[in-house]
């Protein structure tokens, strides 16, 4: 481990402006081609977040904090026992709960909808905006289809501690500027 | 190319695209099982059908409530969500779904049961339109798995209907 630390040391000292410069590249292209595929699993599943992580634990035991979804959205309507992940206006934060009633109108088709945490007591009304009774087709993002547990600490990490997040990033940064191919 | 660096990162590469190659492969093999729950509902009672202060239908029932949900269990199977609820059509609405109980199953064991309860959660509609409304009763189950793609899948029982006048 000492060694690996002096090793690197060495080779910054040595770095050519060149190979610098193809290592840039290289880095971008591979930030480019991560981003290529973050927007085609957007275009594939059909919403704007193929993948969420769960942060409370309003659905457990089968969702637990940490876990991580697979969502999909698409044209089929919305019916009861769906998971469903929606975002209440104003707030940023993405909910993942349940669909417990479905009322759809017959003349134009529109659903109002109303969700609950597996885990809760009481239905989701007090999470929705003053004086919001439903929620509407706009307001959901997408459903759940499947599910890895666990994956999503790295997420959660990174956002409460932010410090982790830096270090991993310059770390990373070290890596490849000293990495000789 | 055997610098410390170098093989932790092999390594961290290995074990995630293995640990991701038998999350899918576990989930796969949820294809294989054989799978036929049964269930039986019966209303032992309507207890009230009033009319809200503020306009709306609600409905108090007492169901008994009978399922075999044991098939749907797998190696890779976490938990199974079973809920009931009540479907009916108005004139406003072309569908109403309201959730009425649910249950969580953690094992199969419990998986075969019986129940009489009153619905858990408040049988409400939009509007005043439950008297002699007829209506379908569904058992909804949602496997959730260990790891992979969740299914969902339902009975409708049709046949039931409320009581002609407020209660």
């Amino acid at each position: 481990m000492m060694g690996w630390i002096g090793e690197t040391v060495d080779s910054i000292k040595s770095i050519k402006i060149r190979q610098l410069l193809t290592q840039a590249v290289t880095l971008g292209m591979i930030v480019t081609s991560a981003l290529i595929l973050w927007k085609a699993m957007m275009c594939v599943t059909g919403t704007e977040s193929p993948v969420v992580v769960v942060l409370s634990g309003s659905m457990e035991p089968a969702f637990q904090r940490g876990d991580i979804l697979f969502l999909r959205m698409t044209k089929d309507p919305i019916r009861t026992g769906e998971i469903v992940v929606f975002k209440i206006d104003g707030r940023d934060i993405p909910i993942v709960h349940r669909v417990i009633e479905v009322h759809e109108r017959k003349t134009t088709g529109k659903v109002d909808v109303l969700t609950k945490g597996d885990n809760n007591d009481v239905d989701d009304i007090g999470l929705y905006a003053d004086g919001q009774m439903w929620l509407h087709r706009h307001h959901i993002m997408g459903r759940a289809v499947g599910f890895l547990p666990y994956v999503g600490w790295v997420t959660i990490i990174m956002t409460e501690k932010p410090i982790i997040k830096y270090l991993l990033i310059g770390a990373m940064g070290l890596l490849v500027i000293t990495s000789k191919d | 190319m055997h610098s410390f660096g170098y093989r932790a990162n092999a390594l961290l590469t290995f074990s995630v695209t293995a640990l991701a190659f038998i999350c899918a492969i576990a989930s796969f093999s949820d294809k294989f099982s054989n799978q036929n729950p049964s269930a039986e509902i019966q209303i032992l009672n309507i207890n009230r059908l009033k009319k809200q202060s503020y306009g709306n239908d609600e409905v108090s029932l007492t169901l008994d409530i009978s399922a075999d949900l044991q098939s749907l269990f797998t190696w890779n199977t976490k938990q199974v969500f079973a809920f009931v609820a009540a479907e009916y059509e108005t004139s406003k609405n072309s569908l109403n779904q309201v959730s009425l109980w649910d249950v969580i199953i953690p094992d199969k064991e419990h998986a075969k049961f019986r129940i009489q309860t009153s619905n858990k959660y408040r049988f409400i509609d939009q509007g005043h339109n439950l008297r002699g409304r007829e209506f379908n009763l569904t058992l909804h189950w949602h496997v959730m798995p260990k790891t992979g793609k969740m299914f969902a899948d339902k009975i409708v029982m049709p046949g039931y209907s409320l009581p002609d006048a407020y209660k």
